[in-house]
């Protein structure tokens, strides 16, 4: 009992100094991003370098580009770094958001399984590859969690002209998680999925998928980031927020991303300078 | 399984990022676990000694509450720490101590309905006697307390491991920050997401590993004070 | 500071237990004076029990009422009783006594001596680091004893202390028993046991269905009982 009294005392006393050096640590700021810069390793290159310029701490809650949005609108966060540019246009048209930079682009790819029921392995035409999916009713699994992924793969089906909503059938699973998860379940069903590019390089468990389409300028994702309205929300760091931000669009930055590489390849391209992105 | 040798090379080699997981995964759920201790025994003493109207629906939503779904803890932390909730001037969401918040309110049940029937079974057995002592109600209180001490540490245990073991709460507001709010099961969860199965599964092993070793720890503590003091 | 004997005389007046529809006692008048033993005899179910946790206000009587030295509802500052199946706290033997001293609200300086005092005299002073559940039934009877005594009582309550020990264990708890009454404590004591009755009564009390059926001196009730559940139960008959 002493011992395990002791035990307790000494993790009382440790969750205070971690509450102590939270405050200590005020240089930090929060950024809502996605599971795609995260689980791709993005950001546990970029980052240190950030740090080491400015001492500023990065915190990276990684959410669906949807969940991260709420969570800048609740105020939760100093930095919205997400890709989905209408979603992103209607935050900062609530206010929520200071403005709106584009920092660089990645571009999705769809996945299947070596097998190919849809015969569509190779094309470079993401919707005619969907309309077959769905006339051959081979298994697709959806995001469903309104991520930028999500969203992206809905407003193909709509390209494609498919209802999904109201045309999906057994074969077209929506799981409601990150794109990891997707993955996951596609590896275990052999279906295909609609997938980051970076997260497939980066993604292990791959079993038999493998690419199916890419190349398609419709799959093209913009990432953009945004400081939280400090307007709406006293507590945003604005300046730290603000100078995770330029540094971000900077050369310095837009380096920086474009030297990530997983086996040699390129995983994001850094297009701050094109102010239509 | 080289994957799975790798996390155990990790452990080994003292990595320092899974060394700070580590730490930080128990230091948040032992917070969380004195923290409810401390609320929690009392409690359970209380309602274990006292007759108030609707005590039998106090005990039964108390057992009920022990099965609380972290990630709807998780939820109600979360909208309650949030800049936009009432809590959101604190500034503790994805913070250490927002997951320690989150721990307490799902152990803290745990241990006050289990302190409840251990203290009410003693309660039984000693009524009398601290009666005829013409003990006061603070001084019935501390004696039930400290004479089930061998079966509340079970209780604390208990709380452990539902603190250990859960990932729904911490990781809505702790955010599973890499280096900041990031434990075991976040990592379990995050690694799986990555697709790294075998790296999920080693620091499975790791926890579970943990988790053993502290229960026998404690089981030692036990038994070693029992032979003791009966 | 100890006001001789507030706690005597122990007066029932007209009390009757009741649960729900069971009688357990009966109005019952008595007496308890400060003196010699008082043993409460009778068949198991007799009411002894109840009677003696009326007699240390553990329990209110449904009907009638009770008083120590005059005084109604009196906290029971100086009474302690030792149980048929005394609880041991999970502690050690020393501890048991210690706490019971601190109970008894005894200045702390005191307890070390005291506690040993106490063990010495029941007999346990070389197991005083022994945690008190592992003790044997009759040490902890012993023990039990003890624990009573530190409350420095005027008046000492047992219910059948020796019931369920063998006869050396038996023995040794009627040998302190023996040495508390001659500190003059004031011993009642309830057993089903007549040999033991007569080992120790000054006055003995005979309860039978929750009625005292015949109450007075030890000698004239063991040689000449007037009633005939008395006459009964000496010649061991059943009562039922």
């Amino acid at each position: 009992m002493n011992m395990l009294t002791r035990r307790l005392l000494i993790a009382a006393a440790a969750s205070l100094a971690i509450a102590g050096s939270a405050l200590a640590q005020d240089k930090s700021i929060v950024v809502a991003s996605t599971t795609s810069t995260q689980d791709s390793g993005l950001f546990g290159h970029i980052l240190p370098m950030f740090k080491a310029k400015t001492g500023i701490d990065v915190k990276v809650v990684a959410q669906g580009t949807g969940q991260a949005l709420d969570t800048g609108r609740r105020g939760d966060a100093d930095v919205v770094f997400v890709h989905a540019k209408p979603a992103e246009e209607k935050f900062l048209a609530e206010g929520f958001g200071v403005k709106r930079y584009p920092v660089m682009y990645n571009d999705f790819v769809l996945i299947g399984p070596k097998s190919d029921p849809a015969g569509i392995k190779g094309s470079k035409d993401i919707v005619a590859a969907l309309g077959a999916i769905k006339a051959k009713g081979a298994d697709f699994v959806s995001r469903g969690d309104k991520s930028g992924t999500h969203q992206a793969e809905l407003n193909l089906w709509k390209v494609a002209g498919v209802d999904i909503a109201k045309d999906k059938g057994p074969w077209y699973k929506e799981i409601g998680q990150g794109m990891g998860a997707a993955l996951n379940t596609a590896s275990a069903s052999n279906a295909y999925v609609l997938a980051d590019r970076g997260t497939w390089l980066s993604f292990k468990n791959r079993g038999d998928l493998v690419i199916a389409v890419e190349g398609d300028k419709r799959l093209f994702n913009q990432y953009g980031v945004m400081l939280v309205n400090p307007e709406k929300h006293p507590s945003v760091k604005k300046d730290l927020g603000q100078q995770f931000i330029d540094w971000l669009v900077s050369s310095d930055g837009q380096k920086a991303i474009a030297d990530y590489k997983i086996n040699g390849e390129q995983l994001f391209y850094p297009n701050a300078s094109d102010s239509g992105a | 399984m080289p994957a799975e040798l790798s996390a155990f090379q990790l452990v080994l080699s003292g990595d320092p990022a899974l060394f700070a997981i580590v730490r930080l995964s128990l230091v948040v759920s032992l917070s969380a676990v004195l923290l409810a201790a401390l609320m929690g025994i009392p409690l359970g003493a209380w309602i274990a000694l006292t007759n108030f109207p609707g005590r039998q629906g106090a005990i039964v939503l108390l057992n009920a509450l022990m099965g609380l779904p972290p990630v709807v803890v998780g939820l109600a932390v979360y909208l309650a720490l949030s800049r936009s909730g009432p809590l959101g001037s604190w500034g503790l969401l994805f913070t250490p101590r927002a997951m320690i918040i989150a721990q307490t309110v799902l152990v803290a049940p745990i241990i006050a309905a289990l302190t409840r029937q251990t203290i009410e079974d003693l309660w039984l057995e000693y009524r009398d006697e601290l009666t005829a002592m013409n003990l006061g109600p603070l001084g019935r209180v501390a004696a039930l307390i400290w004479d089930a001490r061998f079966s509340l540490v079970t209780a604390l245990l208990a709380g452990f491991g539902r603190a250990a073991a859960e990932v729904g709460a911490i990781i809505i507001v702790g955010g599973n920050i890499d280096g900041f709010t990031r434990t075991m099961t976040t990592a379990i969860a995050l690694e799986t997401s990555k697709g790294d199965l075998p790296l999920a599964v080693g620091l499975g092993v790791v926890l579970i590993a943990i988790v053993i070793a502290i229960n026998a720890l404690a089981w030692t503590a036990r038994r070693a004070g029992e032979r003791l003091a009966g | 500071m100890r006001a001789p004997c507030e706690e005597l005389p122990v007066v029932f007046d007209g009390v009757s237990v009741t649960a729900g529809p069971v009688t357990i006692l009966d109005n019952i008048s008595l007496s308890l004076a400060a003196g010699a033993p008082t043993v409460l005899i009778g068949p198991n179910g007799s009411g002894k029990s109840t009677l003696l946790r009326i007699a240390m206000g553990l329990m209110p009587p449904s009907r009638g009422r009770v008083t120590w030295g005059g005084r109604e509802n009196a906290p029971p500052l100086k009474r302690a009783i030792v149980f048929q199946r005394p609880a041991m706290l999970r502690r050690s033997a020393a501890a048991n006594i210690r706490f019971a001293l601190r109970a008894a609200g005894i200045p702390r300086a005191g307890h070390a001596a005291r506690t040993s005092e106490l063990l010495e005299l029941v007999g346990l002073g070389g197991l005083a680091d022994r945690a008190a559940r592992r003790l044997s039934g009759g040490e902890q009877q012993r023990l039990a004893l003890a624990r009573a005594l530190a409350r420095d009582p005027a008046v000492l309550f047992l219910d059948e202390p020796t019931a369920s020990l063998d006869p050396t264990a038996t023995k040794a708890v009627e040998d302190i028993i023996r040495a508390v009454s001659a500190r003059n404590i004031k011993v009642v004591m309830a057993t089903h046991d007549l040999g033991e009755a007569r080992r120790f009564a000054g006055d003995i009390v005979m309860l039978h269905r929750g009625r005292v059926v015949e109450a007075g001196p030890a000698a004239s009730f063991l040689d000449t009982p007037k009633t005939a559940e008395a006459r009964a139960f000496l010649a061991g008959e059943l009562l039922i």
